[in-house]
């Protein structure tokens, strides 16, 4: 199992990176919620992968526990990214209505563009 | 437990909602609850700072929950220096804002504003890294609402790319924490120093990965070197009295920084030792080289004051990088001056930008041309660091630390050259903007005349409340200088505070050990 996660977040992590790189905003945003995904799946194991294991201490017997905290920093950090990414959206859909174009750099910058004439 | 140390987050977080949904459609209530909220936060932190000036440390329990277990916020010198900055600073912005009207151009400025500093107050209060990375979403998730305020393609399309970088750095914060939770089972900063002291020196590569994460993360925050990227385009491009709020916001990355790395993976812990300021400090002066020069090479005025302050944190970093108690009290002071010389810089170039456009080259001559060059003059000395304002002694103080460093000529020699270089790209800003404008054929004067006219009324009819906040901040950096004394010897405790941590351990983890 330990390999399973291992891979699935390494995996979430290389294919959020490659479309972060890309150069128009939905790949860029579909790249922000995979990273997201794997930081959630990440933070997930750093409580220890158990199964079939309760979040809650029993104390009138032993019996094992996985550990809470990292389920209540993984729900944290889940509304927050859902959020951020509905701010993400929003805003690049702003700047696709006003410019009619989704690139990400500022290539259509008045600067960027006069050095363009110049060579 | 002191309730009054809540209170300045709060406030905020109570009356932006309040703006948002009872007064949205009344401008002018929106300005006096905002101004109101923000004047008496400015009061609330100057009682904390009152509290704090003696080197008690003082902890609020959220949920009465004992340190490890729950969330703390603790209040130090060092935080209660920075939460005073930021309402200072947060007062002389909001009311340049409503002075100019920017408030006025897009929905939900005061709310935004509100939650913007809750944020700030948050970030520099708490005692828990992941609440620390709590804040810091709440203060980026309504810079990213203020950084697009009033809209326009090209402050839309630097949004996306700021809001992008900043989500990355986010998610990098996430990694750092995960791990750092991995290898020591907490996340509350005064344990995690205990855990982290502790460790047994063999089983540190994790930890040691973790921590260069969250120097990399705090790194994206200040805007050192290599990932200083998203600062030029995004403060150039956001309406520039918030890009004054921002000058705040780089500092709260060199504040993590610290806070982290003298508290946490301090000097006297062995198996991280180093590891920050040897990374650190060539990063710090390449970006103070790199900062003048994008000063000197800076195309419009909004972009000069941006790379005027990377500067600034470059020599701010530079003398955090020490990692010293004397470097460290410099840093501090020239934090509250770089933080109050960059927000008036900016708050300068708007005056400039809404006269004659943001352009550096000789335009017809603008309304109010002396008064906005006198005051050009007087931010461009203070950030350059020459007499006699704070930035001088700000840049003394950091050099005089760092004479017995090994590399002080390396230090020295950056300081001094990209000071120089800042002088001249300023000067050339400042001659072409103010100067060769009277110089301007006639003919090109009444040309220019037509075209700006329309935006030359408007700031004619303005009030007098630009010129207050710009001459309140300039107070502050005349203050600062008069006062330095004072100040340099509050600085010179709270790294004391910092290089004895202690205190902060033992109170808030008294409770945990009963």
């Amino acid at each position: 199992m330990e390999f399973l996660v291992a891979s699935a977040v390494g995996l979430l992590t290389a294919a959020g990176v490659y479309l972060i790189l890309r150069k128009r905003t939905f790949p860029v945003i579909l790249g922000l919620s995979l990273v997201s995904y794997a930081v959630n799946v990440f933070l997930f194991a750093t409580g220890r992968l158990m199964v079939n294991a309760p979040p809650i201490l029993n104390k009138y017997e032993e019996v094992a526990y996985t550990d809470p905290l990292p389920q209540a920093l993984v729900l944290t950090a889940i509304v927050i990214s859902f959020g951020m990414t509905a701010v993400v959206v929003m805003i690049a859909l702003g700047a696709f209505l006003s410019a009619r174009d989704d690139r990400i750099d500022m290539l259509e910058d008045g600067e960027t563009a006069k050095t363009g004439e110049d060579a | 437990m002191n309730h009054l140390l809540i209170a300045p987050i709060l406030l905020p977080a109570i009356v932006a909602p309040f703006i948002i949904m009872v007064v949205r459609y009344h401008l002018d209530l929106q300005r006096i609850f905002s101004i109101a909220s923000t004047v008496a936060i400015a009061a609330i932190t100057l009682a904390l700072a009152a509290q704090a000036a003696d080197g008690t440390v003082q902890v609020y329990e959220l949920g009465d929950w004992p340190a490890p277990f729950g969330i703390v916020l603790v209040l130090d010198r060092l935080s209660a220096m920075m939460i005073v900055l930021t309402a200072v600073l947060a007062l002389a912005v909001l009311l340049y804002a409503i002075g100019t009207g920017w408030d006025a151009r897009g929905a939900n400025f005061h709310a935004l504003f509100q939650f913007q500093l809750m944020g700030i107050i948050g970030a520099f209060l708490t005692g828990d890294a992941f609440n620390l990375f709590v804040f810091f979403e709440v203060l980026l998730i309504a810079s990213y609402g203020l950084m697009i305020h009033a809209g326009g393609a090209t402050r839309f399309r630097a949004g996306v790319q700021y809001v992008v970088y900043n989500l990355l750095g986010s998610t990098l914060f996430l990694f750092a924490l995960g791990t750092l939770y991995a290898v020591t089972g907490t996340l509350n900063m005064a344990d995690l120093a205990l855990r982290v002291a502790e460790l047994p020196a063999e089983d540190t590569a994790l930890l040691r990965v973790g921590a260069i994460l969250l120097l990399l993360v705090f790194a994206i925050k200040a805007a050192v070197l290599p990932l200083h990227f998203w600062l030029p385009a995004s403060y150039a491009n956001a309406p520039l009295p918030v890009a004054a709020l921002f000058a705040i916001m780089t500092k709260v990355g060199a504040y993590a920084i610290l806070r982290m790395y003298t508290l946490v993976f301090g000097p006297e812990v062995e198996i991280t030792a180093g590891l920050a300021g040897d990374w650190l400090l060539p990063a710090a002066l390449v970006t103070l080289a790199v900062g003048a020069i994008g000063v000197l090479g800076a195309r419009d005025i909004g972009r000069l004051v941006a790379f005027g302050a990377i500067t600034s944190m470059g020599t701010l970093l530079t003398a955090v990088a020490l990692f010293t108690p004397e470097a460290v009290a410099a840093a501090l002071y020239y934090t509250v001056h770089s933080t109050l010389a960059a927000a008036f810089l900016f708050l300068v170039a708007d005056m400039v930008m809404e006269r004659q456009g943001g352009e550096i080259a000789p335009k017809p001559v603008m309304a109010q041309s002396g008064l906005i060059a006198a005051l050009f003059f007087a931010g461009a000395i203070a950030l350059a660091g020459m007499p006699p304002l704070s930035g001088f002694l700000g840049k003394l103080l950091v050099m005089d630390a760092a004479r017995s460093h090994d590399l002080v000529w390396w230090i020295w020699g950056v300081i001094l050259v990209s000071s120089l270089i800042t002088i001249i790209g300023l000067a050339r800003a400042g001659s072409l903007i103010f100067w060769k404008s009277h110089g301007l054929e006639p003919e090109a004067q009444l040309e220019g005349d037509d075209t700006e006219a329309p935006i030359q009324e408007q700031t004619a009819s303005n009030s007098a409340l630009p010129f207050v906040s710009a001459f309140g901040l300039l107070s502050g950096l005349v203050m600062l200088t008069i006062f330095a004394g004072p100040m340099t010897d509050y600085a010179e405790a709270t790294a004391a505070q910092l290089f004895a941590p202690q205190d902060y351990l033992e109170t808030v983890l008294e409770r945990a050990s009963k």
